[in-house]
C-alpha cells in the first residue's frame, strides 16, 4: 500500500513546463500511473493531449523514453518496442528489467485503437495499457467518442431544439477488455489517488498485458471551473458514475465502494455538457441516467457477488 | 560455394530472412504474401532463427508494431501485399518520417475494388511517395539477393529509410524456380550486426520519438527525408559494387538490354522483364533494333541512368502494370517521360502501355505488338496514341 510521503519522493517522469491545461486530469492520472513503478520505464501515446502537449519539437517533457507513433495504434507500436526488447534481452544486448507503459485517450482506446488494444491484449505482451478517459475527443474540440456518456452535450453530439446531447450510452471498455481473460483489469480515477497508485503498482508488477481505465476530468470538455477536476473525479466515484473496481485473475472486486451512492444529479449538475438535461422537459432523461447508473452498478455487484462465492465470472 | 534451391519467390524472400535471422518480424497473412509469413513462422518453430515474432491482428499494426520494434533498436522485417499495404498507409510515413530502417518484402498484388489477388503494381505505386525505397524484382533470384542488399541499404547510417523489396503476386512469388543460395555465414558477415542510432531501449540516454513537430521545423525535417533519398541514390552504386562483389552479380538502378545499338526499347519492371528479353531476341533476329530497359530501382528514380539509357532512342515504350487514373498516363511513364525531357536535348516519341492489371497475362504476342508500334512511332517520329491499354478488352 503507498502513502503520499513515500510519493512525494518519487522523480517526476513527467515534468513540469509541458502545454497541458492547468486543470488537466489527464496530466494528474499520468503521474499518478508512473509512481506506480520504481524500474525504468518506456512510455507510448496515442496522439491527442497528452502526446502533443508534452512533445512540441525541439521540446520533451518526458524524462524517460517516449514514442508517439499515430493515434490508433498505440497498443501495436508499444507491441513493436516490448518485443524488441524480449529479443534483445534474449540476446543479452540489454541487462535492464523495463517496464513498458501505453497510454491513449478515450477516442484512442474505446474507438479508433479498439482493435489494436484488443490485440495487444489477446498476444499477452507484457505492457500497462492505461486510457486516460475524459469522455470526447477532447484534443479536436470535444466531439462524441464511445466513452461519451449519455445525454452529453459534444460538439458532434449537440443539445439542441431537438436533440438533447449523445442517445447511445457509453461503451463498458472495462468488461470488454477483461472479458479477454487477461491477468489485470482496473478502473480508477484521480481523486482517489491512493487506489490508482495501488492499481498501477498491481499492474506493473504482473506479468502480461494490463490494463487501467481511468476517468481524468477535462474541464473544457465537460465545462466546469479548472480548479474542480478533483472535485469532479470524487464525484464520479461518489454517485456510482465510475465505480473503482478491478478484475484480477478473472475475480471482479470493488476496491471501494461509497457507503451511500449520491444522486447522480450531483455528478451532472456542475457540468455544463449536463446542463440541458436540467431543463424541466428533460428531467425523464435525468431519470433515465439514474436507472442507467443503477443498472451498472447492479451488474458489478452480481459479478463482484459471484466472484466473492469463489467462481469466476462467465464474462 | 553457393547451393541452388528450388523455391518460390515467397520462399525465397523467407530463406533470405532465415539468412538475416532478425531480432524482430510483425507480420499478418495476405494473398499472395502469405507463403512468406507462413514460412518463416516455420522456421521460427524449428528454431532456424531466433526473431521474435508479433503475430498481430492487421497490417496497420503489423506497419505500427514495426515502428516501435525499429525505434526500439531491433532489426525488423514484414511483408505484405495489396490490401495490406493499403492498410499500412499512414504508418508507411511514419516508418519513413522517423527514419526507421525497416526492411518489407512487397508482394504485388492489385487493389480492390473489384477484389482481386493476383498481381499488378497498383499496391506499390500507391506507396511510391511514402518515402520508402523500393526496388522491383524480375525473378526469385533477385527477391533473395535484393533482401539481403535492402538490410545493407536501409542500415546504411547516412541513408536510414526503410526499404520496400518488390515481386510479382504468383507469377514469381508462386512460381519455382532455381534460387542460387549463399552460405549462411557469408550472409551473416555481408550483413553485419545491427547498431542502432538512439534507440528508444537505451534508457540511460531517454529519447522522445514522434514529437509533435510545428511550422518551426516540420519543413526541414522532411527536407532531410527527401535528401536522405537523394543520398541513397548517391550511395546505392556503392552498395550495389559491394554485392556485386561478393556475390558475382551484376545489379545496379536499370539494367540495359541489347541498347547499345537500340533504336528502339521497351521499359518495364518486374517479372514482365523475362518476357520482354524473350520478344527482344526474337525480334532481334528480324533485324530490329529493340532493346530493353528494366527498371530495378524505382525509388529513388534513376533519372539520369535512364535518360543515359534512351539518348540514342528514336523511340521508347513504356509499361505499367498499374494505371494512376490521373488521365496522364502511368506512374512510371510520367516519371520517365520526366527524365528524359529534362535530361535530354531532343524529344523521344513516347507511348505509354497500361497492361496486366488483376494479373491480365502478358504474352509474347502483346510484346511484339507493342514492339511494332513504337518501332512506327520511330519511322514517323509521331505518336499516334499517347495512353495505349493492352491486352484488354475494349
Amino acid at each position: 500500500m503507498v502513502n503520499i510521503k513515500e510519493l512525494s519522493q518519487i522523480p517526476e517522469r513527467l515534468t513540469g513546463g509541458h502545454r497541458l491545461c492547468g486543470g488537466c486530469g489527464a496530466t494528474i492520472a499520468v503521474r499518478q500511473i508512473l509512481m506506480g513503478t520504481k524500474n525504468p520505464v518506456v512510455v507510448g501515446s496515442a496522439t491527442g493531449c497528452l502526446e502533443v502537449s508534452t512533445t512540441i519539437y525541439p521540446y520533451s517533457a518526458w524524462k524517460v523514453p517516449f514514442i508517439h507513433n499515430a493515434f490508433e495504434n498505440s497498443a501495436s507500436n508499444m507491441s513493436g518496442v516490448e518485443t524488441a526488447y524480449k529479443a534483445m534481452k534474449k540476446k543479452g544486448k540489454i541487462k535492464e528489467d523495463i517496464k513498458f507503459l501505453a497510454f491513449g485517450g478515450d477516442g484512442g482506446t474505446y474507438d479508433i485503437g479498439l482493435q489494436a488494444l484488443s490485440g495487444m491484449l489477446e498476444r499477452g505482451h507484457n505492457i500497462l495499457y492505461v486510457c486516460y478517459n475524459n469522455e470526447a475527443y477532447m484534443n479536436t474540440s470535444v466531439q462524441r467518442s464511445g466513452a461519451t456518456p449519455f445525454g452529453a452535450d459534444t460538439t458532434t453530439s449537440p443539445a439542441g431544439k431537438v436533440k438533447s446531447g449523445k442517445d447511445r450510452i457509453r461503451k463498458d471498455l472495462t468488461s470488454i477488455v477483461a472479458a479477454h481473460h487477461v491477468p489485470y483489469a482496473a478502473q480508477a480515477t484521480i481523486s482517489n489517488w491512493k487506489d490508482l497508485v495501488t492499481k498501477a503498482e498491481k499492474a506493473f508488477a504482473t506479468e502480461g498485458p494490463t490494463f487501467i481505465n481511468v476517468l481524468a476530468p477535462c474541464f473544457r470538455g465537460w465545462r466546469y471551473p479548472a480548479e474542480k477536476t478533483v472535485e469532479m473525479s470524487k464525484l464520479a466515484v461518489e454517485t456510482g458514475y465510475w465505480p473503482l473496481i478491478e478484475v484480477e485473475n478473472g475475480i471482479w472486486r470493488f476496491t471501494y465502494k461509497p457507503s451511500v451512492r449520491k444522486p447522480i444529479a450531483d455528478f451532472l449538475k456542475p457540468q455544463r455538457r449536463f446542463e440541458h438535461l436540467f431543463q424541466d422537459k428533460n428531467k425523464h432523461l435525468l431519470d433515465k441516467i439514474q436507472e442507467q447508473t443503477d443498472e451498472h452498478w447492479a451488474y458489478l455487484e452480481r459479478l463482484t457477488s459471484i466472484s466473492c462465492a469463489g467462481e469466476k465470472p462467465a464474462v | 560455394m553457393t547451393k541452388i534451391l528450388p523455391l518460390t519467390g515467397d520462399h525465397a524472400a523467407a530463406e533470405s530472412m532465415r539468412q538475416i535471422n532478425p531480432d524482430v518480424v510483425a507480420a499478418y497473412p495476405i494473398t499472395p504474401q502469405t507463403e512468406i509469413v507462413m514460412s518463416f513462422s516455420q522456421m521460427a518453430a524449428n528454431g532456424l532463427v531466433d526473431t521474435e515474432l508479433i503475430p498481430v491482428e492487421s497490417e496497420h499494426s503489423a506497419m505500427s508494431a514495426c515502428v516501435g520494434s525499429s525505434a526500439a533498436g531491433a532489426r525488423t522485417m514484414t511483408a505484405t501485399s495489396s490490401q495490406g499495404l493499403a492498410l499500412m498507409w499512414e504508418i508507411l510515413y511514419v516508418a519513413s518520417g522517423l527514419r526507421l530502417p525497416i526492411v518489407m518484402h512487397t508482394v504485388n498484388r492489385a487493389l480492390s475494388a473489384p477484389i482481386n489477388i493476383h498481381g499488378d503494381h497498383s499496391d506499390g505505386m500507391g506507396a511510391r511517395d511514402s518515402g520508402w525505397i523500393q526496388i522491383y524484382c524480375e525473378n526469385g533470384q533477385e527477391v533473395y539477393e535484393m533482401g539481403l542488399m535492402a538490410i545493407r541499404l536501409a542500415e546504411h547510417s547516412d541513408i536510414l529509410l526503410p526499404v520496400m523489396v518488390c515481386q510479382d503476386g504468383f507469377i514469381t512469388s508462386h512460381a519455382i524456380e532455381g534460387v542460387s543460395i549463399l552460405e549462411d555465414a557469408d550472409v551473416k558477415k555481408y550483413v553485419g550486426s545491427y547498431v542502432p542510432k538512439d534507440p528508444l531501449l537505451d534508457i540511460s540516454h531517454p529519447v522522445t520519438y514522434g514529437p509533435i513537430d510545428l511550422q518551426d521545423y516540420y519543413f526541414e525535417h522532411r527536407y532531410q527525408q527527401a535528401e536522405a533519398m537523394r543520398t541513397a541514390k548517391k550511395k546505392l552504386p556503392e552498395i550495389f559494387a559491394e554485392f556485386n562483389k561478393f556475390s558475382g552479380k551484376k545489379y545496379d538502378f536499370i539494367e540495359k538490354y541489347k541498347m547499345d545499338d537500340a533504336e528502339v526499347a521497351v521499359l518495364a519492371l518486374s517479372s514482365t522483364c523475362g518476357t520482354t528479353r524473350y520478344v527482344v531476341d526474337e525480334m532481334r533476329e528480324k533485324g530490329i533494333k529493340v532493346g530493353m530497359i528494366k527498371l530495378t530501382v524505382f525509388r529513388p528514380f534513376p533519372m539520369e541512368e535512364i535518360a543515359a539509357a534512351c539518348k540514342n532512342l528514336k523511340a521508347l515504350a513504356v509499361l505499367d502494370r498499374a494505371d494512376s487514373c490521373a488521365a496522364q498516363g502511368g506512374p512510371v511513364f510520367n516519371d520517365v517521360c520526366t527524365a528524359n525531357y529534362t535530361l535530354l536535348d531532343k524529344k523521344i516519341p513516347t507511348l505509354n502501355y497500361i497492361y496486366g492489371l488483376g494479373g491480365r497475362d502478358i504474352d509474347e504476342a502483346q510484346i511484339r505488338n507493342i514492339i511494332n508500334e513504337t518501332v512506327e512511332a520511330a519511322k514517323t517520329g509521331k505518336v499516334k496514341k499517347l495512353i495505349n491499354y493492352s491486352g484488354v478488352r475494349i
